[in-house]
């Protein structure tokens, strides 16, 4: 079972292929949603027609519409990037300062409020979405009922969705930069004020270069989780749609490569993130 | 001397909760010298540190820097800097920036701080490393550069918390010897803590054997060694055989005890004599233990015992013999002279009064 | 830092916290919890009531989905772990330097896609016109296009998909830190492969296994693109049934019944996982 227990030819064996088995399971979707990306088909399907790139750049005038002149699908793009964007800063800050807050300092009922800052982990998304649905719409709803007061901002719409994603990547951006500041050694800091440094300078010199590649980190992955989210998106959502949401009410009408394209797109994308995400907290681990 | 020394402390007192850590500590570091407090861990050396850095604060007594009073200098407007105990290199920065940061704090100019860096590098023998990793360095290395971290500062006081406790056996022997030329070179003062007695006193101008948040001793390292002016300082500083008895006799300064088993033998007296009849204890160290019965003086005390082991360790080989039920160990010279001696043989122990010395249990 | 900057600076970080928990979680729960138990009367007047948890109970179509979603749930967290422990102890033990990184980046991959894109690429192998029917038929083992989607397989095969990562993360921090003498230890005793797997190995990756069972189960339940798109007519999913409430019929009353159900449904499950392994929140999750 481990390396220094002998195990039988056909145990390894078998453990092999099921790990061959195991990442080609993993891979498939992927690589053929991939691959049909480039199929000269209207049909995401066998046969293989030949490559093409029409499903990026055709303009529409041949009946192919190409994702780069699909103007729902870039404007979904450009709302999920905004969205993304802003529950990036948002809970990235509130991971610093939870952070902070629950590594450093000492306070009654810390305990409990730990147990808080967790609790967004164990409600499902969907849960999520509605009841701040139906708290901030239903709050819009009776103050236009009630005084005639119009507070756009809770009706479904981008700060929504905003608030809405907040609530659950704010505690996994806390954990993340928590875990990093954990392994702080606090004499480091000490050594700057020793040397000279206002704990203000410290902090900036020394604590915050220490948790920049958990802070990166963190980003990273608010990004992409804000970017890919539909459950609580969905409940939320008004005028203005987002990537998942518009892919979603397209695929309802039936699969094209285009799907296929802006999925590809997006991989692509993750995975720039991703790399770029890796390489700096390996840079300066 | 006195309040105008690099660092003069009076009366320090903090305590946690009812537990005084530090209990009316008195300390008089004159400049350019190599000051070690030396204690068990829990004594509270890493305190009285802290309090001296300014990460702590005293809740009595004055602590003065070279006249100015201290108490309320938050701990980076102190001219003191310390060599932490795991270092606190910054892993974000190079062996450079480290370096710098001190003098970047102090608005020095960038070109400057580039010869200085240089400079000081050199002088703790790693010249040319500034764009090193701290990471990258070996745990020699490490501690230079946490040494020229503070030197390039020309600080008054430097303060070092066992910094040499997370080397291993050889590059401690090296760097203890290193770390005095050093501090010899620069000519600043430092204040070190440790555990470790040979460090103490292999490096050290002056030890402060400290117990309990108190100073038993100050003094030079050979007067500690052989003066030793407490029970606890006797026991704690180099190795020592504790014979206990009950004081019958006291000649000017010559104590003379009765062993549990009958047998007379004697000591001087560690300080003013405890009342005959009192239960006292002895020190002899091992190396003033004389083997064999022949060229035995008269005025020698002398100890029959039976050996248990024979332990060669080079130099330092010893002899394990039991009297009576007291073990002891006495040196075993590795020049030919030690008679070879099987385990159960019968041995005479004695040694001259002078080397000895008698406490009161207890007495501080 | 004396003491008034230390409680300024408590103050400080405690609003931003307070003001997202509070704002962000508690209230809105809370709301959603009083709106379930409001009946409205008219389209202006709102009675309390208990009529949507009986509407829950007495139509069957609901409770059965609820209790559905439960039990398949509960199926697919079981069977990610089931198919994840081997891996992540391959990458945790068995696999060296560059291999361990470049295996467990690969299970990391799918992650970089949505569950939307995740669940489409299932559509395309295994629907009617897709990649397998395809295959079977030029292999010969069909004579027409086979369809694979639509049915509880199908889900259950996306569903662990996009739980598999979740589970192999953890495992595999767990499983690293293990002091491989331990296993040692437990052969040497005399034990067997089953027996030191059993005292030795799960004990010890109790944290990880609970830790990513729980989130498993946390996104299987609350997951709807995967049993939407992927179940037939039959596969109902709890979660599908409130968007129907919140989306199509703007029924938020009789929606807020249903996702206060869910809530109490996974509180319910995690809490039971917690008590059973002896592990905390903070443990697993922290």
């Amino acid at each position: 079972m481990i390396r220094s227990v002998p195990r039988s030819r056909w145990f390894d064996g078998l453990y092999l292929a099921y790990l061959a088995a195991f990442f080609v399971y993993l891979a498939l979707p992927l690589t053929v949603t991939a691959v049909f990306a480039f199929n000269d088909a209207p049909f995401p399907s066998l046969p293989w027609k030949g490559f093409t790139l029409d499903w990026y750049l055709a303009d529409g005038s041949g009946g192919r519409t190409g994702l780069f002149h699909d103007d729902t699908l870039l404007s979904a793009l450009w709302v999920s990037t905004k969205i993304a964007f802003w529950v990036t800063v948002v809970s990235v800050t509130l991971g610093c300062a939870n952070a902070v807050l629950f590594e450093r300092l000492e306070f009654r009922g810390k305990e409990f409020l730990y147990l808080l800052m967790l609790l967004p982990l164990v409600i499902p998304g969907v849960i999520l979405g509605v009841s701040i649905l139906v708290f901030y719409s239903g709050m819009a709803n009776d103050a236009s009922r009630l005084w005639g007061v119009e507070l756009d901002v809770f009706r479904p719409g981008m700060t929504l969705v905003v608030m809405g994603q907040v609530t659950f990547i704010a505690t996994l951006a806390t954990l993340v930069i928590a875990a990093r500041l954990r392994k702080f050694d606090r004499q480091l800091e000490e050594a700057a004020l020793n040397l000279g440094a206002t704990p203000v300078v410290a902090w900036f010199t020394v604590t915050l270069p220490w948790l920049m590649p958990s802070i990166f980190g963190a980003a990273a992955m608010a990004f992409l989780m804000s970017f890919e989210n539909f459950n609580t998106t969905v409940m939320l959502t008004g005028s203005d749609t987002p990537l998942t949401v518009a892919l979603f009410n397209r695929l309802r009408e039936g699969s094209t490569p285009v799907l296929n394209a802006v999925a590809l797109l997006l991989m692509v994308g993750s995975a720039l993130l991703a790399v770029m995400a890796l390489g700096r907290s390996r840079d300066s681990a | 001397m006195g309040i105008e020394s690099d660092l003069f402390c009076s009366n320090l007192v903090r305590r946690f909760g009812s537990n005084a850590a530090v209990d009316h500590v008195s300390l008089d570091v004159p400049a350019g010298t190599f000051f070690s407090i030396l204690g068990p861990s829990g004594c509270g050396k890493t305190t009285l540190l802290r309090l001296l850095a300014g990460f702590d604060r005293p809740d009595e007594g004055d602590i003065h820097i070279r006249g100015a009073r201290m108490n309320d200098v938050p701990p980076n407007r102190r001219p003191v800097n310390m060599v932490f105990q795991h270092l606190a290199l910054f892993p974000t920065m190079s062996v450079g920036d480290n370096i710098g940061y001190g003098l970047k704090r102090q608005k020095v100019p960038a070109a400057e701080r580039r010869t200085r860096i240089a400079r000081v590098l050199e002088q703790v023998g790693l010249p040319g490393m500034e764009n090193r990793n701290p990471g990258e360095l070996s745990g020699g290395q490490r501690q230079r550069v946490a040494l020229a971290r503070c030197l390039v500062l020309e600080p008054t006081l430097l303060l070092l918390d066992e910094p040499l406790g997370a080397l291993d056996l050889k590059l401690r022997e090296q760097m203890k010897i290193e770390l005095k030329h050093l501090q010899k070179a620069f000519g600043t003062t430092f204040v070190y803590i440790t555990h470790d007695q040979s460090e103490a006193m292999v490096m050290s101008d002056q030890v402060a054997v400290m117990k309990d948040g108190r100073f038993d001793q100050v003094a030079p390292p050979e007067e500690l060694y052989r003066e030793p002016a407490t029970p606890f300082v006797a026991g704690f500083v180099g190795d020592n055989n504790r014979l206990t008895g009950e004081l019958v006799a006291v000649q000017d300064e010559l104590a003379e005890l009765r062993l549990d088993d009958g047998s007379m033998v004697r000591g001087r007296l560690g300080q003013s004599s405890p009342p005959i009849g009192e239960r006292v204890d002895l020190f002899i160290r091992p190396e003033s233990l004389v083997l064999g019965g022949d060229a035995l003086r008269p005025d020698y005390s002398a100890l029959r015992a039976s050996v248990t082991a024979t332990l060669f360790d080079g130099a330092n080989s010893r002899l394990e013999a039991d009297s009576a039920g007291q073990t002891l160990y006495a040196r075993l010279p590795q020049d030919g002279s030690a008679p070879r001696l099987r385990e159960g043989a019968g041995v005479q122990l004695a040694w001259d009064p002078m080397l000895a010395r008698v406490f009161a249990p207890g007495a501080a | 830092m004396n003491a008034s900057a230390g409680r300024l600076s408590l103050w400080l970080l405690l609003t931003p916290f307070l003001l997202w928990i509070v704002l962000l979680v508690l209230v809105p729960h809370l709301q959603m919890l009083r709106v379930s138990f409001q009946v409205r009367e008219s389209w202006d007047t709102l009675a309390w009531g208990l009529e949507q948890y009986q509407n829950f109970f007495t139509e069957s179509y609901y409770w059965r989905t609820f209790v559905r979603t439960g039990v398949m749930s509960l199926f697919t967290t079981f069977l990610t772990l089931l198919i994840a422990f081997p891996i992540a102890w391959y990458i945790a033990r068995l696999a060296r330097g560059r291999a361990k990184g470049l295996l467990f980046l690969a299970c990391l991959v799918p992650f970089w896609a949505s569950e939307l894109v995740r669940t489409y690429g299932w559509m395309i192998l295994l629907r009617e016109s897709g990649l397998f029917s395809s295959w079977l038929q030029a292999l010969g083992w069909a004579d027409g296009p086979v369809e694979m989607l639509y049915n509880d397989v199908a889900v259950i095969i996306g569903l662990v998909y996009n739980g598999l990562l979740f589970m192999v993360v953890p495992l595999v921090t767990t499983l690293d830190g293990m002091d491989e003498n331990l296993v040692e230890a437990g052969y040497d005793l005399g034990g067997s492969h089953l027996t030191v797997l059993r005292e030795v190995v799960v004990p010890w990756a109790m944290p990880g296994i609970v830790s990513g069972c729980i989130v498993v189960f946390m996104l299987t339940l609350g997951s709807y693109l995967t049993p939407i798109l992927m179940g037939g007519k039959d596969s109902a999913w709890f979660t599908g049934q409130i968007f129907t409430q919140f989306i199509t019929r703007f029924n938020w009353e009789q929606g807020a019944a249903l996702g206060v159900l869910l809530l109490v449904l996974s509180s319910l499950i995690v809490w039971l996982g917690l008590k059973l392994s002896g592990q905390s929140l903070r443990k697993v999750m922290g």
